[in-house]
């Protein structure tokens, strides 16, 4: 097979495509349901999927229900994102142990050996690009995410069952799985059970090679058509981006920054949730053997200490700092690494406990373009 | 650490982006107004080469790191130079780090002031309040290295707390006497002091440059820089003539950890020093940014 | 509006002893302008081209800095001016200035009483003398503040 062949796969062949990936030294991680959600974990096998599961998102609102459908896929995303794989949430980044004589200094191994993500959605296919570029592609890459990223296979499904509260293609992220996936499938279930496939890379290309498979019909190729036009025409909502980055810059002063802080619990679910927030939080500790470790945790910008200089916080208002998220994410990302940070995966809305949508706190941005928060002029 | 201590640690060319390099205190000199001065060379391997206005992030092992600017010029034959000034835990540490002992590497990082960049025969004026001064260090006894190789005038207006506290006295009369024209003034006098009294943009119509033909470089606390640059431009330097230093949070010093964000800005990579006009001028007005 | 601006001009501090006709001339220049507590009437950084006449409550004068938030460096009012840099180049304010409570201020167009003024001399000269003696104050009042009185003895 080659790059950008397209071939189905039957129900049975996914099982043998988790195994094939595994007899290959893979760890094999997909979404499992834990704990109501429907979350990351080992899968040996199709049986570990969510199946008949499906997913009800609102803003401030996240339930799941099963019923008899086949389908594996049934569902758009959860809270979880293909992020804390490769950019871990907490981790040592070296440890020194210093003595009288000397100070040896050591990293501990980044790769836990290479991952084989099932299931990762077309937007998150891009949320991982938009990562890569952040975390690897400046003057300075961070060689514990890139050995971690190294190796690691894709496989991504398209979306046949949008939430809500997506809205990929507003920022061209999907529905339909484009950018860096090494296998693409689309689950098909009218007609038979089996998976549209499209071959993204040569690795993806070797281990299809390895697997049972067929070629496409044409009414395997219409069904997959169907189904993304479908989700589409299903997508919960849109972002309106055209010169979003420049409406936000010339907008820091607007009223509704004060608005939504009425709402905003600052308690940064958002940036938790978010599959390309990247921001981290370093700190030494030490024991009284003399050994001493540098540790790097996620961290928000909704933490009132993330901006401290000089005795407190450059952003000690809640509207301070969800003016920076909102303008960093949509904005200035643009500025700082040449595209937009959201892939619109719509999780910042789902898991806001007060239900905060930014597509509507950009919406409303746009509707008052200008306005500012300050003395309200009278005519004499 | 005692003086005999030895230092192992991987080559540069082995070590992650964010391990630091061990480097031994060669020299340590109180500047007073609770800064000290470090001289740093690395135990193993040449010593890192960087431009005026960079910095480095340095470890005190066990407490934390912290970025501090080089005040040092490149290309000085010796170790490399760091102003710390006494603020917290991190700082504290490295400010009592002793003669022989360890404090860790990484970098350089950042913009520079660029003095290359200048037009030949041109003044160069530098404002600075405080340590302010410990960034511009290198760059104006390079400057006033060029000038009396015939270069333009160098001007240097240095705000300070009190007469107490003037940090760099020497490196300030050591510029006078080598022709740079350099005035002082504290915030507070006290008894006895005959200089001037008032915040430094006071010392400005008494300097007698070229706003037409100089270039600009300002560095203190940010309201400082605030009102140098305008007074600057209202004296009539062009606005992207002007360099001011910008800082915010900073953690990972190479643009991973998002805390050094200003806007558009990742201040590590895209700053610290940046220009004034169409940069700084606005950044400085958004507040809480 | 343009009586209660009279009214409000009539009875403000700022011009009690001036010379016949100031209320007048004030307030043809003039708007009211009203501010929830909490509002900036000016912001450093901008043109200064108005000149607040503040009734009744007070005004603090403040500046933002990273870090350290906002520094309050002194307060005005009630019932006095806001405003200096409109007076001189380069008319450019220098701080921020925010209404502690909601308020109406009479805002009087600097450039239209500078005219003004021109044309009358005379009412210039008592106006800007006004204007002199508040700053004289407010200077007093800042360098004796520097002295920090109530601080240690071992921070002076």
């Amino acid at each position: 097979m080659d790059v950008g062949d397209i071939a189905v796969l039957e129900r049975e062949g996914l099982d043998l495509l988790i195994g094939t990936l595994r007899s290959m030294g893979f760890r094999t991680i997909g979404p499992v349901v834990r704990d109501g959600a429907i979350v990351h974990g080992p899968v040996s096998g199709a049986q570990d999927l969510p199946a008949g599961w499906h997913d009800h998102q609102e803003p401030g609102r996240y339930r799941l229900e099963q019923d008899e459908s086949p389908e594996l896929f049934g569902w758009a995303v959860g809270p979880a994102s293909w992020k804390s794989e490769f950019f871990a949430p907490e981790e040592t980044l070296w440890r020194a142990s210093i003595t009288a004589q000397q100070v040896t200094l050591s990293e501990p191994d980044a790769a836990t050996g290479p991952a084989a993500i099932i299931g990762a959605r077309p937007c998150e296919v891009s949320a991982l690009a938009v990562l890569d570029r952040v975390l690897m592609g400046g003057a300075h890459p961070d060689d514990r995410y890139a050995a971690r990223r190294d190796g690691a296979f894709v496989v991504a499904v398209e979306c046949g069952a949008p939430a809500s509260t997506c809205f990929c293609p507003s920022m061209g992220t999907g529905p339909s799985a484009r950018g860096a996936f090494d296998l693409a499938l689309t689950e098909l279930v009218d007609g038979g059970h089996r998976f549209h496939v499209q071959v993204g890379t040569e690795a993806g290309a070797a281990v299809m090679a390895q697997v049972p498979h067929r070629a496409t019909e044409e009414s395997d190729r219409s069904a997959r058509q169907d189904v993304l036009e479908d989700a589409e025409a299903r997508m919960g909502r849109t972002l309106d981006t055209a010169d979003l980055p420049g409406l936000l810059a010339r907008n820091l002063e607007h009223p509704r920054w004060e608005e939504v802080a009425e709402r905003c619990l600052s308690c940064g679910n958002c940036t938790l949730v978010c599959p390309t927030c990247f921001c981290s939080d370093v700190s030494d500790v030490s024991d009284v053997s003399g050994t001493v470790e540098r540790q790097r945790r996620w961290a928000s910008c909704f933490d009132l200490d993330h901006s401290y200089l000089h005795g407190g916080p450059v952003r000690p208002t809640t509207a301070s700092r969800y003016r920076q998220w909102l303008t960093h994410k949509l904005s200035t990302w643009w500025d700082q690494f040449d595209e937009s940070g959201c892939v619109g995966c719509g999780r910042c809305l789902t898991w806001c406990p007060v239900g905060i949508d930014l597509t509507e706190e950009a919406a409303a941005i746009r509707a008052a373009d200008g306005a500012v928060a300050t003395r309200e002029r009278r005519a004499s | 650490m005692t003086a005999t201590a030895e230092h192992t640690g991987r080559p540069a060319s082995q070590r992650g982006t964010l391990s630091p390099e061990p480097y031994r205190v060669t020299g340590r000199r109180i500047e007073g107004a609770d800064v000290v001065t470090l001289a740093l060379e690395p135990h193993h391997g040449r010593p890192l080469t960087f431009a005026h206005g960079q910095f480095n992030m340095l470890t005190a092992f066990g407490v934390g790191e912290i970025a501090i600017s080089i005040s040092s010029a490149p290309g000085a034959p010796g170790p490399i130079e760091h102003s710390v000034r006494d603020v917290g835990a991190v700082t504290h540490a490295l400010c009592r780090t002793p003669i022989g002992g360890t404090v860790g590497v990484r970098g350089p990082f950042g913009t520079h002031w660029d003095i290359d960049d200048i037009e030949e025969g041109a003044d160069v004026v530098v404002v600075v309040g405080g340590i302010g001064l410990a960034p511009l260090r290198g760059a104006v006894r390079d400057l006033v290295d060029r000038r009396r190789a015939g270069g333009g005038g160098v001007f240097v207006l240095a705000g300070m707390r009190s007469p107490d506290q003037i940090l760099f006295a020497e490196d300030l009369e050591e510029w006078r006497r080598s022709g740079a024209h350099v005035a002082v003034t504290v915030d507070v006098g006290i008894s006895g002091w005959p200089g001037r009294v008032g915040v430094v943009t006071t010392l400005l119509p008494d300097t007698p440059f070229d706003p037409t033909r100089c270039a600009a470089f300002a560095c203190g606390p940010e309201i400082m820089m605030r009102f140098a640059a305008r007074a600057l431009v209202d004296r009539g330097v062009d606005p992207r003539q002007i360099r001011v230093s910008l800082e915010r949070n900073m953690q990972c010093g190479v643009g991973l950890c998002g805390h050094c964000q200003l806007g558009p800005l990742l201040l590590c990579r895209d700053g610290p020093v940046v220009p004034y006009g169409g940069v700084a001028d606005r950044l400085f007005m958004e507040r809480q940014r | 509006m343009t009586e209660t601006i009279h009214e409000i001009l009539s009875a403000h501090r700022f011009l009690s002893g001036l010379p016949e006709g100031t209320v007048e001339v004030l307030a043809e220049c003039a708007r009211a302008e009203t501010f929830e507590s909490g509002r900036l009437l000016l912001h450093e950084g901008d043109v200064a081209d108005t000149f607040h006449l503040i009734h009744p409550v007070r005004v603090s004068i403040e500046i933002h800095g990273p870090g350290h938030g906002r520094h309050i460096l002194d307060s005005v009012g009630p019932g006095l001016t806001v405003g200096l840099s409109w007076a001189a180049p380069p008319f450019r304010c220098q701080f921020d200035a925010r209404s502690l409570e909601p308020e109406v201020a009479v805002a009087v167009d600097s450039e239209c009483l500078r005219a003004r003024l021109g044309e009358n001399p005379a009412l210039g000269y008592a106006l800007l003398e006004r204007l002199a003696s508040v700053l004289i104050g407010r200077l007093q009042v800042a360098r004796v503040r520097l002295l920090d009185l109530y601080g240690n003895d071992s921070d002076r």
